[in-house]
């Protein structure tokens, strides 16, 4: 009851972030309530597009951590949000389960995998799956495209379900954001993707016009953009 | 209460829950142009997903009917302990939400899960196939058929099917040419609510069969992966899987009519 009055008199901060955000942003947000006194921090967790059509439906929210520019890009240019600040990067790897039992060690191996499981291309990690695809299919040839596009069982849409049919043992092989394969600690091994066919997402953040808290959503941002905040998303993982 | 007033209560509380379940559906269809309804059936994702859709649905309404119609009679022609709690476990998934049963169904049928381990064993893989999307919608359906065959098998007169016996026709028999056909509009019903359930199956079917278009994308999920880019042709594709399951509707309504007539 307590507890339920506090959160009641609590200011409310809406923080909607994409999925790949989780981790380091509840603990960004355990700060930031530390630092300011009465003010609450929640979440929505989502794919960044699932995020932005909810925005554009008139979702209420203080700010918004997306997974893409795109998405930011075009709420900024509805006059729905800020300007947006570019506040960390994140690179697509491979994660297998842990074992290894398609034994994958490179991306060229990737189509040993009986069952790859990716993001559809309607989501941010999806389309950055596609170009990396497209740029290895460049390299290694087409066989390897049709080979891997053949043993894909699913095009989930949000990161954190790929990465859970690894965890499951259901995928043999996915790609998911180096931030996510972390999360996962011992349940997946990473395989890096090589920098040069690699693509890396750029996560920007804004606050959102008509934010019912304009200050603190500021105030949440300069956290993230601080180089404490950005210690701390160096160690989940992002660079 | 006069009874002038309870009416206008009754009329009341009519306008306002109709109304209410009708804006939706109807926001739908009027916010859309016909440009966009176009777009919609031209949409790559649509034809697959429809087809899908079609294939499953009626593949898991078969098992549920055939099945379910044994599992049914088998209930309503016993008073026991037993039967009545296979009763309740019959009813279960229509309790649990959907999402949870595709946990449950991916952590019993998956490569790791209770029974998926030893069919993957034997080469047999049932997560992310088309077969896991009939599964999943066999799974949510069921309860809907069995508890309308149940309630109609217990409406059947005793003495009917003792008449039957005495005639000489096997308890087989009897169940196919007395039990059946007096209960067929009630069990149409039930086929036509298990159906609509399949039909709109999501949550369980995108944990437990995953999201690939042709195999295992139905409708619901095709509305959601267009959603993630664009909302206007989401919005066209889930008009178009109204029409068909209106147009169902309006099919199993006939039939049962027609059953309740003769």
């Amino acid at each position: 009851m307590s507890l339920l009055c506090a959160l009641l008199a609590a200011t409310q901060l809406t923080v909607f972030a994409a999925s790949s955000l989780r981790e380091a942003f509840l603990e960004l947000a355990r700060r930031f309530e530390a630092e300011h006194a009465g003010v609450a921090v929640s979440f929505n967790f989502a794919g960044s597009q699932e995020l932005r059509t909810q925005i554009e439906h008139g979702a209420r929210a203080d700010l918004l951590a997306s997974a893409d520019e795109r998405h930011l890009r075009a709420l900024a240019e509805a006059g729905l949000a800020e300007a947006p600040r570019s506040f960390a990067r994140n690179e697509p790897v491979i994660v297998v389960p842990s074992g290894n039992p398609a034994v994958i060690h490179t991306l060229r191996e990737l189509s040993r995998a009986q069952r790859i499981v990716v993001g559809a291309p309607e989501v941010p990690i999806g389309a950055y799956t596609l170009r990396i695809f497209e740029a290895a299919a460049a390299r290694y040839g087409h066989g390897f495209r049709s080979a891997v596009e053949a043993r894909i069982a699913s095009r989930e849409l949000n990161v954190r379900q790929v990465l859970a049919k690894v965890r499951l043992g259901e995928a043999d092989a996915a790609i998911v954001y180096r931030t996510d394969a972390l999360a996962a600690q011992e349940a997946v091994e990473t395989i890096s993707i090589p920098a040069d066919l690699n693509v890396v997402a750029d996560y920007p953040i804004a606050a959102l016009r008509g934010a019912p808290q304009p200050a603190l959503a500021r105030a949440f941002i300069e956290l993230v953009l601080s180089p404490a905040g950005r210690a701390l998303l160096a160690r989940y993982g992002f660079q | 209460m006069s009874s002038r007033s309870w009416s206008a209560v009754q009329h009341s509380a009519t306008v306002l829950l109709v109304s209410f379940l009708v804006l939706p559906v109807a926001a739908l269809a009027l916010t859309l142009s016909w440009s966009d309804l176009l777009a919609g059936a031209r949409h790559p994702l649509l034809l697959p997903a429809l087809r899908l859709s079609l294939t499953t649905s009626t593949t898991s309404l078969t098992l549920v009917v055939v099945l379910g119609s044994l599992v049914a009679w088998w209930v309503a022609r016993r008073r026991g302990r037993l039967s009545r709690f296979v009763e309740s476990v019959t009813q279960l998934p229509a309790v649990i939400p959907p999402a949870v049963a595709g946990v449950g169904l991916l952590l019993a049928f998956g490569r790791r899960g209770l029974l998926g381990s030893f069919l993957a064993r034997e080469g047999l893989s049932l997560a992310f196939s088309t077969p896991a999307v009939v599964l999943a919608e066999t799974f949510v359906s069921a309860p809907f058929f069995i508890q309308a065959a149940i309630a109609a098998f217990r409406r059947v007169d005793e003495n009917l099917l003792t008449v039957a016996r005495t005639l000489g026709a096997s308890p087989f028999r009897s169940f196919l040419r007395v039990a059946l056909p007096l209960s067929a509009p009630a069990l149409v019903g039930g086929a036509a609510m298990s159906w609509a359930r399949s039909l709109g199956e999501f949550g369980a079917t995108l944990l437990f069969a995953g999201n690939l278009t042709g195999r295992t994308q139905t409708l619901p999920l095709a509305v959601y992966t267009a959603m993630e880019s664009d909302l206007r042709a989401a919005q066209a594709l889930a008009l178009i899987m109204v029409a068909v399951a209106f147009a169902m509707l309006l099919v199993l309504r006939r039939v049962t009519r027609e059953a309740d007539d003769a």
